[in-house]
C-alpha cells in the first residue's frame, strides 16, 4: 500500500517524526531548501497534517493540500486551526485533551507561587554569592488568597482543584455557568477581577475571548493583584499588561504565553514581580509522550477507518 | 518626652540580643508595649550589657539565629520566658531551659502554610523547570533556541515527606491535588494519617521519587538525609528542603548534585548559611532560596500578633499561647 503522506508544519518531537515516519510518509518541510516548492511537489500526496501551537493547519495550508482528509493537532488549543474551512471541506480535526490538563495546571499553579513568593529572585540573590543573614525581603502568601478563574474547562478545574488544597476560595467567569461546581460565577470577567487577588488566565482562544483580559479588567484586579496566563497570549492585551506593571496599577505576573512567541516584551526583563516562561505548560517527558501517542493513534485510526479517539470535528 | 520616658519604665522588660526580622518590621507597635533592652545596640560586649542591665530581666525575644547557650542564660538569672519567633528550637539549649524552669514559645503554626507553600514551590519549581526558564527567557534565547529541556510530570510522584508535623502534613494536602502518592516517615507512626509509613529514612527514600524534609533538627536528625539515603532515591529523585540544612549531609548532596546522582534539588536551607556551596550556582536542576520560607507579610504579621499574645500572657501569669515545653 502507497505510503499515506503526512505533512508536520515543524519540529515538535522528535518520538512524534520517528513514529509517522515508520508508519506512514512523514514529510518534513523544515528540512527542504524551500518549503513552498516543497509543498508544491507534494500536495497531492499528503492526506493529513500534524501542526502544533506554533504553526497549525491555517486557511493557507489548507488551501494547498487538496486531498487533505484529516487534521491531528499536537496540541489542545485550536486557535492556529481554520476549523470553518474544514469543516466546509469535511475534514476530521483531532487534538490532545485530558493527557496535558495537569501539566498545564501543574504550572498555572507553579506560576502563581513563583512570582507572589518570588522564587526566581530568591534563586538569583543566593546565586549572586551576596546573601548576608538578615537581608530579607517580605514576599505575598499564595494560601488563602482568592482566586478567578477565567474558563472552567478541563483546565480551569485541574487548577480550581490544585489550589482549593491551598485554602483559595475560588469564583470564575465561563460562556456559561456550571451547575456541578460550588464555586462562585461571575458573569463578567472585570467582577471576577474585582473579587480576585490572582487571576488565571485558563480559556481557549476564539475571536470572542481575544484581549479578554484588557485594560478595565487589569485596574479591577489593581495593584495587589497577580495575573497568571497558561492560556493563549492574545487573550491579554500585552500592551496594557506591560504599562501596568511598569506603573504599579497590576501587583505581578506569570506568563506562559505572550501574544508573538517567541518574542517577549523586552520591558519585563527587568520586573522582579514577573516570572517568564517560553511556553512549557504541557512540556514535561512523561505528558508530551502521552500528546504524541494521541496524535498517533487517532490517525491511525482515521486510516483504519475506525473512530477518532479525541475528535473536535 | 519625660511622662513617655517614665511610661516606657512602667512597660514590662523584654530582652533582645539580636533583632528578629518580626521584630524590625513592628518595632514601633512592639515598643508601645514593652520595654525593649536592646544588647545588640550597645557598644560593650553582650556578656557585660547582659551583667549591667538584665540581672533582672524575666523575659527574652530570640530569633533562630542567635544560640541561646547555657552561658547566656547563665548572665540572665531571673529569666522566666523565652519567645522565639522560629519554629525550629536548634538554636536554644532546651535542656537548661527546662532545668532554669524557663517557659519557652515557639511560632506555633502561623508558618506552616507559607513553609508548605514554599516546599510545594521548590518542587514544582524543579521539576518543571520554572527557574531555569525564566532564565532562558530574559536571557532572549528563547528567539534563538526555540526549545526548552522538557521537564518532569508531578502526577503519580511519590513523594516522601520527612517529618509529618503541622508543615508536612500542609504539604502532604496539597501534594495530593496534584495527583502526588504520598508516604512519610516520622519517629512515630500517626494512626490517622491515611498514606503509607516508613520507619527510617532510607526505606522512604527507596520507595520514591521526591523526598521533601519537614522535620525538626535534632540529634538523632542531624545528617539523616545522607549517602545511603541519596543512593536509596536515585538517579531521577528530587530532594526539597525547608526544614534545616543540617538534616542533610551537604558535601554528599551536592557530590551527588555534580555528578547526577540524583535529579535536582529545591533548598532554603543549609548548613553553614548564608554560605552555599558554590558547586550549585552553576546547576540548572536546583532551586536556591536564601531561608525565606516564612518571609511573607501575612506571616510576619501573625507571627507579631503570636509574639505580643505570649508575653501578654506570660506577664498576666496566664499560660502562653504557643508553648513548647511548660515548665
Amino acid at each position: 500500500m502507497e505510503k499515506i503522506g503526512v505533512w508536520m508544519t515543524c519540529p515538535m518531537s522528535s518520538y512524534l517524526e520517528e513514529q509517522i515516519d515508520k508508519r506512514f510518509g512523514l514529510f518534513r518541510p523544515w528540512q527542504a531548501s524551500s518549503k513552498h516548492d516543497f509543498l508544491r511537489e507534494n500536495r497531492n500526496s499528503i492526506r493529513a497534517v500534524v501542526g502544533n501551537t506554533e504553526f497549525g493547519a491555517d486557511s493557507e495550508l489548507v488551501d494547498s493540500l487538496p486531498n487533505l482528509e484529516i487534521v491531528s493537532t499536537y496540541s489542545v488549543g485550536l486557535d492556529k486551526i481554520d476549523l470553518r474551512k474544514c469543516e466546509e471541506r469535511g475534514i476530521r480535526v483531532t487534538n490532545t485533551p485530558d493527557v496535558l490538563t495537569d501539566d498545564v495546571a501543574d504550572v498555572a499553579i507553579g506560576l502563581a507561587l513563583a512570582t507572589m513568593r518570588k522564587i526566581c529572585v530568591c534563586d538569583r540573590y543566593v546565586r549572586s554569592g551576596s546573601w548576608k543573614n538578615g537581608n530579607f525581603e517580605l514576599t505575598t502568601k499564595f494560601s488563602g488568597k482568592s482566586v478567578g478563574i477565567i474558563g472552567l474547562g478541563r483546565i480551569g478545574s485541574a487548577i480550581a482543584k490544585r489550589a482549593e488544597a491551598f485554602g483559595c476560595p475560588i469564583s470564575y467567569n465561563s460562556r456559561s455557568e456550571k451547575s456541578h461546581t460550588n464555586y462562585k460565577y461571575y458573569s463578567n470577567v472585570i467582577d471576577l477581577a474585582q473579587n480576585s487577588q490572582i487571576l488565571i488566565v485558563a480559556c481557549c482562544l476564539t475571536e470572542e475571548t481575544r484581549h479578554i483580559v484588557n485594560r478595565e479588567v487589569i485596574n479591577a484586579l489593581g495593584p495587589k493583584g497577580v495575573i497568571v496566563n497558561i492560556g493563549r497570549g492574545p487573550l491579554i492585551d500585552e500592551p496594557e499588561l506591560v504599562s501596568a506593571l511598569l506603573e504599579g496599577r497590576l501587583g505581578g505576573a506569570g506568563l506562559d504565553v505572550f501574544e508573538n512567541e517567541p518574542v517577549v516584551p523586552k520591558e519585563l526583563f527587568g520586573l522582579e514581580n514577573v516570572v517568564l516562561l517560553p511556553h512549557v505548560g504541557s512540556d514535561s517527558v512523561e505528558t508530551c509522550r502521552a500528546m504524541a501517542d494521541l496524535v498517533i493513534r487517532n490517525l491511525e485510526a482515521y486510516f483504519h477507518n475506525k473512530p477518532l479517539l479525541t475528535p473536535v470535528i | 518626652m519625660e511622662n513617655q520616658e517614665v511610661a516606657a519604665k512602667l512597660l514590662p522588660k523584654v530582652l533582645i540580643l539580636e533583632p528578629p526580622g518580626v521584630f524590625t518590621a513592628f518595632e514601633t507597635e512592639f515598643s508601645q508595649k514593652f520595654e525593649c533592652l536592646r544588647a545588640w545596640e550597645s557598644p560593650i560586649p553582650t556578656d557585660e550589657f547582659l551583667d549591667a542591665h538584665a540581672r533582672s530581666v524575666e523575659a527574652m525575644l530570640v530569633s533562630g539565629f542567635t544560640p541561646i547557650t547555657s552561658s547566656v542564660l547563665h548572665r540572665v538569672p531571673s529569666l522566666r520566658c523565652i519567645v522565639t519567633t522560629s519554629v525550629g528550637l536548634d538554636h536554644m539549649d532546651l535542656q537548661e531551659c527546662r532545668r532554669r524552669e524557663i517557659a519557652v514559645a515557639n511560632a506555633g503554626n502561623v508558618f506552616s502554610e507559607d513553609v508548605a507553600d514554599l516546599a510545594v514551590a521548590l518542587l514544582i519549581d524543579v521539576l518543571r523547570r520554572i527557574t531555569a526558564a525564566d532564565r532562558f527567557v530574559r536571557g532572549e534565547i528563547w528567539p534563538i533556541k526555540g526549545e526548552y529541556p522538557l521537564g518532569s510530570k508531578l502526577g503519580g510522584k511519590r513523594v516522601g515527606i520527612v517529618g509529618l508535623g503541622s508543615i508536612g502534613l500542609d504539604v502532604a494536602k496539597r501534594l495530593e491535588a496534584f495527583g502526588c502518592i504520598l508516604s512519610y516517615n516520622s519517629r512515630k507512626k500517626k494512626p490517622s494519617v491515611p498514606f503509607p509509613f516508613y520507619s527510617n529514612a532510607c526505606e522512604l527514600a527507596a520507595n520514591c521519587e521526591v523526598l521533601v524534609i519537614c522535620c525538626a533538627l535534632t540529634e538523632e536528625t542531624h545528617h539523616m538525609i545522607n549517602y545511603e539515603v541519596l543512593s536509596a532515591l536515585g538517579k531521577e529523585g528530587v530532594v526539597v528542603n525547608i526544614a534545616r540544612g543540617g538534616i542533610i549531609d551537604e558535601k554528599e548532596l551536592v557530590r551527588c548534585l555534580v555528578q547526577g546522582d540524583i535529579a535536582g534539588a529545591g533548598l532554603d536551607v543549609f548548613e553553614n548559611e548564608p554560605e552555599v556551596p558554590r558547586e550549585l550556582f552553576g546547576l540548572a536542576n536546583v532551586v536556591l532560596s536564601p531561608h525565606r520560607a516564612v518571609f511573607t507579610e501575612e506571616s510576619f504579621r501573625d507571627a507579631f500578633e503570636l509574639i505580643l499574645g505570649n508575653f501578654e500572657a506570660f506577664f498576666s501569669n496566664k499560660p502562653l499561647l504557643s508553648p513548647v515545653m511548660d515548665v
